[in-house]
């Protein structure tokens, strides 16, 4: 029963976010800022953790070819759609729900407390707007991160490859090429729309609805992080299942 | 002027305000009193349109809050100024942009229009050398005068204060006190206050009402306050050891 009342809750704060636009001047610096703290100061963990994936990827599957008719670049195929299909979109998201879901619960949730959206309200402004609207823009932008990491993931494992003499240069680009499908790029994109809209709202909707103190703010970044990462891997699912099968 | 029209509220049940009726006059402050828990904060909130009521009314002037539609009560808001307890700044602004905030927000003054104004308000609640500073650099005293600063920017026609001068020593209560005050009859605005320093209702307190377990237990003024019979009243403002001492040295010189 609670499960459904969020669930009307968080649908009516969505509905509440696309009303009332704040003025354009002030919005426009809101965006700016969002980006910056969501996309911009995310780019570091994000390469960090796709090179070494990527890399990771590459010298367990290179492992895992003991049979010699097996030829070595199948090394740069399996890294390519490892980092493409699952990695770079799914795996990274799931991190960013750590990352930008706390950030975005606990800021808004410490508005919240401090009574900071109270008195936004007071001044007749549309708190969902001006708090959550800029959040969403922002993460429009987070295919380029998905991009980065997609490209660092592929370098990590072609690095690892060549460091670790599993295969060599060439064939490890020949693996990369080998029965390219474009399509799948698409659908990483497709899910990382979808994945990107649930990190905007779903730990703002925890930070919104925020009841308590600063116990409360820890509780609900935890929560934010649980449900974020719950509806990320569902939503991967259910868009794998439709556009893959 | 305010009037709250037998106003009632409940949280899951549990009936937080019950029949309250009162006037909030315009050009004095008025303050109400109570317990933690009495429901003071609760009455502010329903006042400002923060909680939806159960029943009664609540009118400004004779606008009322309950009949007004989505534009009437944005309209209404811009003639609100709010100062919450913990100050509520902005905190990644600094005391110029918080102050400003309002006006950036709903006017269409220029940036030197809106500076210049912020800078008046800002030597109105004897703000010095603090416009470029963030509100975790300045003191609890002074963020309660950039509050008072932002709430009074627009030229609000109501101001709420929710314990204004928690958290703050003595002096410098008594000196925000007298800040309110001061601009409630220099603006000519209605002021409600929520208190529970009784030093507040002895400096300010033109109108006091008292809540008690979410009823209308007393109302009257400072001067009237210290010699009521009423028993709750009695109770809540003698609970201080001071003002028993104060009570005892009187009782024995008259």
């Amino acid at each position: 029963m609670i499960i459904l009342q969020n669930i009307g809750a968080y649908f009516i704060m969505l509905s509440k976010v696309f009303i009332r636009f704040t003025r354009w001047s002030v919005m426009k610096e809101l965006i700016l800022r969002e980006v910056d703290s969501l996309i911009i100061r995310s780019i570091g963990i994000v390469s960090f953790i796709s090179f070494f994936v990527g890399g990771v990827v590459a010298i367990q599957t290179a492992l895992n070819l003991n049979n010699p008719l097996l030829p070595k670049n199948l090394i740069g195929y399996a890294t390519r759609q490892s980092v493409i299909l699952e990695f770079a979109p799914t795996f990274i998201s799931v991190i960013m729900a750590g990352k930008v879901g706390s950030y975005i619960t606990s800021s808004i949730g410490t508005m919240r407390v401090t009574e900071q959206i109270d008195a936004l309200k007071v001044m007749g402004i549309n708190t969902y707007n001006y708090l959550i609207f800029p959040k969403i823009i922002a993460l429009l932008f987070y295919p380029f991160v998905i991009t980065i990491s997609m490209f660092l993931g592929i370098f990590g494992g072609y690095a690892a490859s060549l460091y670790g003499g599993f295969c060599s240069s060439g064939d490890f680009i020949e693996g990369i090429q080998l029965d390219f499908t474009p399509y799948h790029v698409r659908y990483a994109f497709i899910k990382t729309a979808f994945f990107a809209f649930i990190l905007a709202t779903v730990p703002s909707y925890h930070g919104y609805f925020l009841k308590g103190g600063a116990l409360e703010v820890g509780k609900a970044s935890t929560t934010s992080f649980v449900w974020t990462s719950v509806l990320i891997i569902v939503t991967n699912y259910i868009v794998t299942q439709l556009l893959l099968t | 002027m305010i009037v709250v029209d037998k106003l009632c509220k409940t949280f899951h049940g549990v009936t937080v305000l019950n029949d309250v009726s009162t006037q909030f006059e315009k050009g004095k402050t008025n303050l109400i009193i109570g317990q933690s828990g009495s429901g003071k904060t609760v009455l502010l909130k329903c006042i400002l349109g923060l909680y939806s009521i159960d029943s009664g009314q609540i009118f400004f002037e004779d606008r009322s809050l309950q009949e007004m539609n989505n534009q009437e009560r944005s309209v209404l808001r811009q003639e609100m100024g709010m100062v919450f307890q913990g100050s509520a700044l902005f905190d990644s602004m600094t005391v110029e942009e918080n102050i400003m905030f309002p006006m950036r927000m709903l006017t269409q003054k220029s940036p030197e229009e809106m500076r210049s104004r912020a800078n008046e308000v800002i030597k109105r609640v004897n703000l010095i050398n603090s416009n470029q500073k963030l509100p975790s650099e300045i003191s609890g005293g002074m963020q309660k005068r950039v509050a008072i600063a932002r709430a009074i920017v627009m030229n609000p026609k109501y101001l709420f204060c929710d314990e204004p001068n928690s958290g703050l020593d003595p002096k410098t209560s008594t000196l925000i006190d007298n800040l309110i005050q001061e601009i409630t009859k220099e603006y000519e605005i209605t002021t409600v206050i929520n208190t529970h320093d009784m030093n507040s209702v002895m400096e300010i307190g033109e109108k006091v009402l008292f809540l008690e377990n979410g009823h209308k237990g007393w109302e009257g003024s400072n001067l009237e306050v210290f010699k009521t019979e009423n028993e709750a009243v009695g109770n809540f403002i003698y609970s201080s050891n001071l003002f028993q001492k104060v009570r005892e040295v009187y009782q024995k010189e008259n």
